[in-house]
């Protein structure tokens, strides 16, 4: 699977990397349902920091589009508000 | 795909199809699409324009506040070592307020470096993509039949389009930012023309009011130790002629 990191870049994850992803996706739900603030800023750090430690950086002149778009790292609780809802970035059933 | 990817991928869609807009002859559509992600390259340079602009602007006004600090700490002593602690004191009450903008601006001169640097590296990726596009529209033109080309186009234009997309958002975030600084700019340039950090010798009649903002802005306190640590360094080192300061106390 790719993902793109918004104005980051893009990287290709194995389905094992996908599956933690996934589950700091549905975590950054949670967080940001019961309006943890901290806990949310935690939970995103920790899956841009898997993205960034497991995936594959796409070179810069790839053409493939991204199957999933993973907000930018500077995201605010309340933008996180309207991105982080229903199953998240990846849904649950592919 | 739920939240900020649907969004988006609606973003990237309208962009894809809008790179594709001229859709009669393939060869024009991959020619008007080249154009359109040109265009779009030309735009981000001048975002990073602009945001190195605002840099600046910040930059200029650290070197006038740190030259204004320098300014009112020898104010200071001099009115110290001439025995006009009320004008000391002043001098150090606006030292302090430069120096916390002085922190405060150093924070946004490092943010908008960081923006720049973001930016630059979009530009970057999106320049390596176009070319790449470059490339694969001459392919998709010398080898392709019409209805095959229109597939290889749309698969080649959504990676660029992406791209783009994500370009514009770096750059919304940006532009954003660099709104907030040069309204942070502004305030300090204000407080400037107010006369906050002018020669304390030659304040006009705005002094007054300067001085209650002053006086609720800054903490005693930390005066009143920069006050005492003068005080004791003039002491043990013998009181300098104070000769400028004469004409300050009128004003003071």
């Amino acid at each position: 699977m790719i993902v793109r990191i918004m104005t980051e870049g893009q990287y290709r994850l194995t389905d094992d990397v996908r599956a933690r992803v996934n589950d700091l996706d549905n975590r950054c739900v949670e967080a940001v349902e019961r309006g943890d603030e901290p806990a949310f800023h935690a939970i995103f750090e920790e899956l841009l920091a898997l993205i960034h430690a497991e995936g594959e950086a796409l070179p810069d002149d790839d053409l493939e589009g991204s199957d999933v778009l993973v907000p930018p790292p500077d995201t605010s609780f309340a933008e996180a508000a309207a991105d982080f809802s229903g199953e998240g970035l990846i849904p649950d059933s592919p | 795909m739920a939240g900020m990817s649907g969004r988006m991928s609606t973003v990237i869609k309208a962009k894809v199809s809008k790179l594709l807009d001229r859709a009669e002859d393939p060869q024009e559509t991959l020619d008007y699409s080249y154009q359109k992600q040109l265009e779009s390259l030309q735009k981000v340079k001048k975002g990073i324009a602009d945001v190195v602009t605002a840099k600046k602007r910040l930059q200029m006004q650290q070197e006038k506040l740190e030259q204004s600090v320098v300014k009112l700490d020898t104010q200071a002593r001099q009115a110290l070592s001439a025995g006009n602690e009320e004008l000391a004191r002043t001098a150090l009450e606006r030292k302090q307020l430069g120096q916390t903008e002085l922190q405060s601006l150093d924070t946004q001169v490092s943010e908008l470096e960081g923006q720049q640097q973001k930016l630059t590296e979009s530009e970057k990726r999106l320049r390596a993509k176009i070319e790449s596009f470059r490339t694969k529209k001459e392919v998709i033109k010398a080898q392709y039949s019409a209805a095959e080309a229109q597939v290889r186009i749309s698969e080649a234009a959504t990676g660029v389009g992406e791209e783009m997309a994500d370009v514009g958002l770096a750059m919304q975030r940006a532009v954003d930012k660099t709104e907030n600084m040069k309204a942070r700019a502004s305030a300090v340039e204000e407080l400037e023309a107010a006369g906050t950090f002018e020669d304390l010798t030659q304040l006009g009649s705005g002094q007054d009011d300067i001085d209650r903002q002053l006086a609720e802005l800054t903490t005693g306190s930390e005066v009143d130790d920069e006050l005492a640590k003068m005080r004791a360094e003039l002491g043990s080192g013998g009181a300098p002629g104070g000769g400028q300061l004469e004409a300050g106390k009128g004003g003071a």
